[in-house]
């Protein structure tokens, strides 16, 4: 990989740089991790969760939209007292990681031979488009977070919380404003109503790739 | 003294004069902060113009200055402020992040690593980018 033109950009959606510190500096990566305090990248291209993907060629053209990067949500079929997972079900979820990591390291190599490069007509196809209540959204989130870096957290919390009302489906928005516990993880029982909330929705929107779990 | 956030901008304008939901500024202050250029056609930037709202000209523009909230709102784009109208995010509308979208052209951004160094996706121009977010959270 290291001959090919090809580079890894992260994107940490953290408003508070100390909070991805310590996670970049244990992974020491050898490609650049940007830190999005305003969530910029999740407005731009509309993302509502973590981790998703687009896949830009050399010329600037998408040719992956937002997606999921390869997760699966495995997650949700936690026993909630012991906090594991099902063995089936991890499997299921590495299976999903590792087949996807595949499909990238393929486009590196091939390019828009790779099988997982869209055609235009197919990667426009693949889009999920912001409506005005988003749009507002993304305003609501960006003033309260000006606000929040001003000691202004009342007022802040105001605005969150119409981001919020205005865009359910932004799980970067709602898990970034909500309460965090000891380990800085916003995986409290609110978290859990909301992902119960879900029902036979998804957390994680289906990969469409050969492989992947539907 | 105002902050008006618009993009990847956030511009402190001492001379900006907030009242309720209109935000006066100069035409040069205007451009400062959006880019955005005040002509006899109205706002434009490149080859697009938003004209004044019709028949609202003489509230929207008073000899140089503008209440760029009422402009903006007319160009279809949300306005957010704060109580106090100290800090006003310009935001951009659903149509328009979808036209770019659409477009298929990743939408350029800069944004600092934990050292500070700044990063613009468009440096990466000319090589194949994984742009992949995650979070601490």
């Amino acid at each position: 990989m290291k001959d090919q033109p090809f580079v890894v950009l992260a994107v940490a959606l953290d408003a508070r740089p100390d909070a991805a510190r310590p996670w970049i500096e244990a992974a020491r990566p050898s490609y650049p991790c940007l830190i999005d305090r305003d969530h910029r990248v999740a407005e731009l291209y509309h993302m509502v969760n973590v981790p998703q993907a687009v896949w830009i060629d050399e010329t600037g053209r998408m040719v992956r939209p937002t997606e999921s990067a390869g997760a699966y949500e495995g997650f949700r079929a936690m026993d909630r007292t012991t906090r594991k997972v099902p063995h089936d079900v991890v499997a299921i979820t590495s299976r999903a990681k590792r087949t996807y990591v595949e499909a990238v390291r393929d486009w590196a190599m091939l390019g828009p031979s790779s099988v997982h490069a869209f055609a235009p007509e197919v990667a426009a196809a693949h889009l999920t488009l912001p409506d005005e209540p988003v749009a507002l959204a993304h305003a609501h989130f960006r003033l309260g977070q000006h606000l929040l870096r001003q000691g202004k957290e009342a007022e802040a919390e105001a605005h969150f919380e119409e981001a919020r009302r205005l865009y359910p489906d932004s799980w970067n928005i709602w898990r970034q404003t909500a309460a965090v516990d000891a380990r800085g993880l916003a995986s409290g029982p609110a978290f859990w109503a909301r992902v119960d909330a879900l029902g036979s929705r998804r957390y994680y929107a289906p990969v469409d790739m050969e492989g992947m779990p539907g | 003294m105002v902050t008006v956030i618009h993009e990847a901008r956030e511009t402190e304008i001492a001379a900006a004069r907030a009242d309720g939901d209109a935000l006066w500024l100069s035409s040069a202050d205007v451009h400062r902060a959006t880019g955005w250029t005040l002509t006899p056609e109205g706002l434009c930037h490149g080859d697009s113009c938003v004209p004044a709202p019709r028949g609202r000209e003489a509230e929207v523009v008073r000899g140089d200055e503008v209440d760029l909230a009422a402009f903006w709102r007319h160009a279809g784009h949300p306005v957010v402020r704060d109580g106090a109208g100290r800090a006003w995010v310009l935001g951009t509308g659903a149509r328009q992040r979808a036209h770019a979208l659409r477009s298929l052209e990743a939408p350029d951004f800069t944004l600092p690593d934990l050292e500070g160094r700044r990063h613009a996706l468009s440096d990466y121009r000319g090589r194949k980018v994984f742009l992949v977010t995650w979070a601490s959270w």
